[in-house]
Parts: C-alpha cells; sequence; structure tokens
C-alpha cells in the first residue's frame, strides 16, 4: 500500500530521520533549515519517535552532541543552513576525523556578508574539503529517499553525509511525497555498529595528540601517524562511489525509486549540448532541455548527485561524446569559477573530451533563474562557442557593469 | 567487508607512559628534603599538596612522597605550592651538545 502525502522539503527530511529511527537529534535553528527539526521536536514531545532531543545554545555545540552521542553509539541527526554550517566548520572535520557516520541536512541558503536567507549553495560547496560526503537533492522525494540511503553509506565506510537540498525552492514548497513502509526501510537499513563505543567500562582517550610519525602505543599496537588517518579517510571517500551506487541500486529493488547513484542523465543520448548542475537548477535544466529540443538544439541534462567524493569516472563517460558542455551553479569559488565548473573540467583532463567548458554562475542569494534564461543562456553559450569563444564565465542574469 | 582497523579513528587507553618518556622533557629537577615536609594525617611528615597539584600525577602519596623522574617534565607547580618550601626546582647544567 503506498502511503503518499503532500509534503515540503523539510517534511521529506524529517520523515528521512523519523524512518531511519535516529536516536538522538541535536539542533539550533536557523532559516531556512528550522521546520525540520521542529517537526522531529514535535515527534519526539509526543512520543511518536524514540529519541533524545538535544536542545544547545549555538551550531558548532549542535556537532560536538552529534560527535559524542556517534562515539557512544547513537544513530544521530541534524539538520542546519549558511551561517550554522559554517559555525560547525571546524566540528565537520571532527566528524569527519573520527569517522562517525553522521547524517545532517544542509538546506542550502546564501551566505553573509550581506545577510540574506534565500538559495544558493555557497554554504555546503565551502564545507567541501572537511571530509563529508555531499549529496545535493533534486525534488522533496529524493531528500527523503537520500536521508535513508544516507545513513547506511555512513554507516558501511564510518564517513559523515551532508544531504543538501536547496532553501525555499525545496525545503518550503509542497510536492506530493511517497513514505515508504518503516519496516522496510529497517531491512535496508540495519542497525549502527559503531567502529569503538566509548564506556565507562572501557575508558579511552578519544582523539588524543598524534605524531607525524607512527608509534606504538603503551599497550605495544603499532599505532598510525597523522598523515596515515588522512589518507586512510581519503581512501574511504574515494571507495565510497561503489556503497553509494550499490545502496541507491538496492533501494530502488526494494521501493522503486531510482535517484541515480553519482549523477543522473535526462535525454543525453543524441545531445549535442550537454548541462550540468546540482540540486533544483538541475531539475529545472531538465525542462529547458525540453524547450530547447522544441526549438531544435538537442540539449541533456546531467545532474551531478553526489559532489563529494566527486563522480570522476561516471562524469568521464557521461561527458565523453560531449560537443559543448554548459555548467550552471549557485556558488562561486572567488578568484576562479564555480566549483563545479573547475571539478568537471579537471576530471575530463587527459581524457581526449575536448569540448568547451561554459560556466554560468546563478541565482546567488535566491536570485529568479526562470527556465527561459536557461533556454537562452544555452543558446547564447553555443553562439559563442561557434564564433570560437571554449571557455567563459557569465553571471546569469546579473548587473555586471 | 574489511577487517576492523584499530586505527580507523585516533584512540589511546589510560596506561603509565603512552605518550612516551616524558622525563626528558625535563630542564629542571625537583628535589625535595623530606625533613621540610608538614605532617598532617596521623602526624606523619607528609602533606600531599605536591601530590594534589602535580598536573602529570607522577607524585607517589607515600611517606615519604616520591616523584618519578621518569615521566616528571619539570613543570616546577609542586615546588611553587609547597608551603614548606621543601622542593627545589634544580636547573641542569648546560651541556654544550
Amino acid at each position: 500500500m503506498s502511503n503518499v502525502q503532500i509534503m515540503t522539503g523539510n517534511s521529506a527530511a524529517a520523515y528521512g530521520a523519523r524512518l531511519s529511527k535516529v536516536q538522538v537529534v541535536s539542533a539550533y535553528p536557523i532559516t531556512p533549515s528550522t521546520s525540520v527539526t521542529e517537526t522531529i521536536a514535535n515527534w519526539v514531545e509526543r512520543g511518536e519517535l524514540k529519541a533524545e532531543y538535544v536542545r544547545v545554545e549555538s551550531e558548532h555545540s549542535v556537532m560536538t552532541v552529534c560527535i559524542s552521542a556517534s562515539t557512544v553509539g547513537a544513530r544521530v541527526f541534524t539538520s542546519t543552513s549558511s551561517h550554522g554550517l559554517l559555525y560547525m566548520h571546524e566540528q565537520l572535520h571532527w566528524a569527519a576525523g573520527s569517522r562517525l557516520p553522521i547524517v545532517m541536512c544542509c538546506i542550502n541558503r546564501g551566505v553573509g556578508a550581506p545577510w540574506s536567507i534565500f538559495n544558493d549553495q555557497q554554504d555546503s560547496i565551502a564545507q567541501r574539503d572537511t571530509g563529508w560526503i555531499q549529496i545535493y537533492c533534486r525534488d522533496n522525494q529524493e531528500i527523503l529517499d537520500s536521508v535513508i540511503q544516507a545513513y547506511r553509506i555512513a554507516e558501511e565506510i564510518y564517513c559523515p553525509v551532508m544531504v543538501c537540498y536547496d532553501g525555499f525552492v525545496l525545503s518550503h514548497t509542497m510536492m506530493p511525497v511517497e513514505l515508504p513502509d518503516v519496516d522496510q526501510v529497517c531491512q535496508f537499513l540495519p542497525p549502527y555498529k559503531p567502529h569503538t563505543i566509548l564506556s565507562p567500562e572501557d575508558p579511552r582517550n578519544i582523539n588524543p595528540v598524534i605524531f607525524p610519525w607512527q608509534r606504538r602505543d603503551a599497550e605495544g599496537v603499532l599505532r598510525d601517524g597523522y598523515m596515515d588517518m588522512r589518507w586512510k579517510l581519503q581512501r574511504a571517500l574515494e571507495g565510497s562511489r561503489d556503497v553509494i551506487v550499490r545502496a541507491s541500486r538496492d533501494y530502488a529493488e526494494r521501493f522503486g525509486r531510482d535517484h541515480g547513484g553519482m549523477l543522473w542523465g535526462y535525454r543525453t543520448e543524441d545531445a549535442e549540448v550537454l548541462i550540468a548542475g546540482m540540486g533544483s537548477i538541475a531539475t529545472e535544466a531538465t525542462a529547458a532541455a525540453d524547450l530547447l529540443r522544441e526549438q531544435g538544439i538537442r540539449a541533456g541534462v546531467i545532474g551531478i548527485r553526489v559532489y563529494r567524493p566527486f563522480p570522476r569516472t561516471e562524469v568521464r563517460e557521461a561527458f565523453r561524446k560531449a560537443e559543448a558542455i554548459v555548467v550552471f551553479e549557485k556558488n562561486i569559488s572567488y578568484g576562479y569559477e564555480g566549483a563545479l565548473s573547475a571539478d568537471l573540467k579537471a576530471a575530463l583532463y587527459g581524457t581526449g573530451t575536448d569540448a568547451p567548458v561554459h560556466n554560468f554562475i546563478a541565482g546567488l542569494g535566491g536570485r529568479d533563474v526562470k527556465t527561459g534564461e536557461l533556454v537562452e543562456a544555452v543558446r547564447s553559450s553555443l553562439a559563442a562557442i561557434t564564433a570560437g569563444d571554449r571557455e567563459k564565465q557569465t553571471w546569469l542574469n546579473c548587473v555586471t557593469e | 567487508m574489511e577487517p576492523k582497523d584499530d586505527n580507523i579513528s585516533a584512540m589511546c587507553k589510560p596506561a603509565v607512559g603512552e605518550a612516551g618518556r616524558t622525563g626528558d622533557w625535563r630542564d629542571a629537577t625537583p628535589i625535595i628534603d623530606h625533613a621540610k615536609c608538614i605532617a598532617s594525617v596521623k602526624n606523619r611528615p607528609a602533606c600531599y599538596l605536591c601530590w594534589l597539584y602535580c598536573p602529570e600525577g607522577i607524585v607517589t602519596a607515600g611517606v615519604p612522597v616520591k616523584i618519578d623522574l621518569e615521566y616528571c617534565k619539570g613543570c616546577g607547580i609542586c615546588a611553587e605550592e609547597c608551603p614548606s618550601k621543601a622542593i627545589t626546582m634544580v636547573m641542569h647544567e648546560e651541556t654544550g651538545k
């Protein structure tokens, strides 16, 4: 029996956590993430979700609570946005370095100064190098499904996962979402087995000072040096691709929904131009591709679902035959270009794919991105490419003079 | 499934010398004149303030008190806190090495 409800992205995220039977939730409210943990707090208060809800004074403390709870063996959840995420930054490194399978929703919002409560992806992109896996969702159903999958991925490889989705565009927009059966979710998601449990019976010092070199501890066990541990984190993230794809496939078999593992494609087979993006802007690009095809331009879309680890192999395969690539993204790596555009070009280096890549910075701080504007942008790019312009950065719908 | 990795995250168990022989960090050594120790419990000559204040836990609370020089880092807190000035920090000679 399918149970479809109309709900916001934030409700979908909360249901994802509930269905994953999270045991500890800590959060500090920040727009547009607030209603995720507000919903969960209500369930905990009414006894509908058997979890500990820990209220703290800041996002930095939120992540320390998550780290502590995960260390003693609890499945933990939190969500945040923008400055809340930035305030956690230091603890994000601690969570990944401690190899804790924490799952957090980042409801993407622009970063000050000046203040903006509106959507872009600068907040999570700025956390790219913290050792967290990052998944970008394109609709509310994917948010719910990705939270459940995130626990399976995180707990298999012992790395934290950030499930990112666009503030307001998804967080506060209602769509039909199918709620999976709780027992079926239990079968998909076995209980969390911590790599180490901190308990009074077996006292230990977690994360002591680690030397640059390997050394034996007092019991004679050879302990890694700092750099060896960093390599293991890198290996874990590189190796997580298979786990992510397998979780996605297994989920599809059980629940009938496949969100594409590392990335997804739309009308790509015969495409002369491939549009790339992450999150809701990629969803919108599918509508733009349809319009472009009506105008006689064979356009397709590649949606990057997992940004870290970067889908190196999948990107190479997806863009192998590309004649032109147009990247739309809601972030800017100041002094260079959009983060996705840079990574995408790096992945294609030396592969023989020599398509021009045009980069559009779009929708920063919630500036509207209309489907028609994407269509026009792609058309202008193709015209520029025909005129010999192989590399171009454009700020879409922005006063730049 | 890979076998469990003891080094997946950094940790250590409480044990003597877990951080190595930290006594060689020392450049001043505490010398106790036990004749100056103040009697406290049962009138025995030890007040144990050095034991209480030592941040390294390397003062043994016996009579007389003993300092484990294998791990004493020479911080001098015991000498600073001793009410009868029974502990003197003796600077090491410059060896010129």
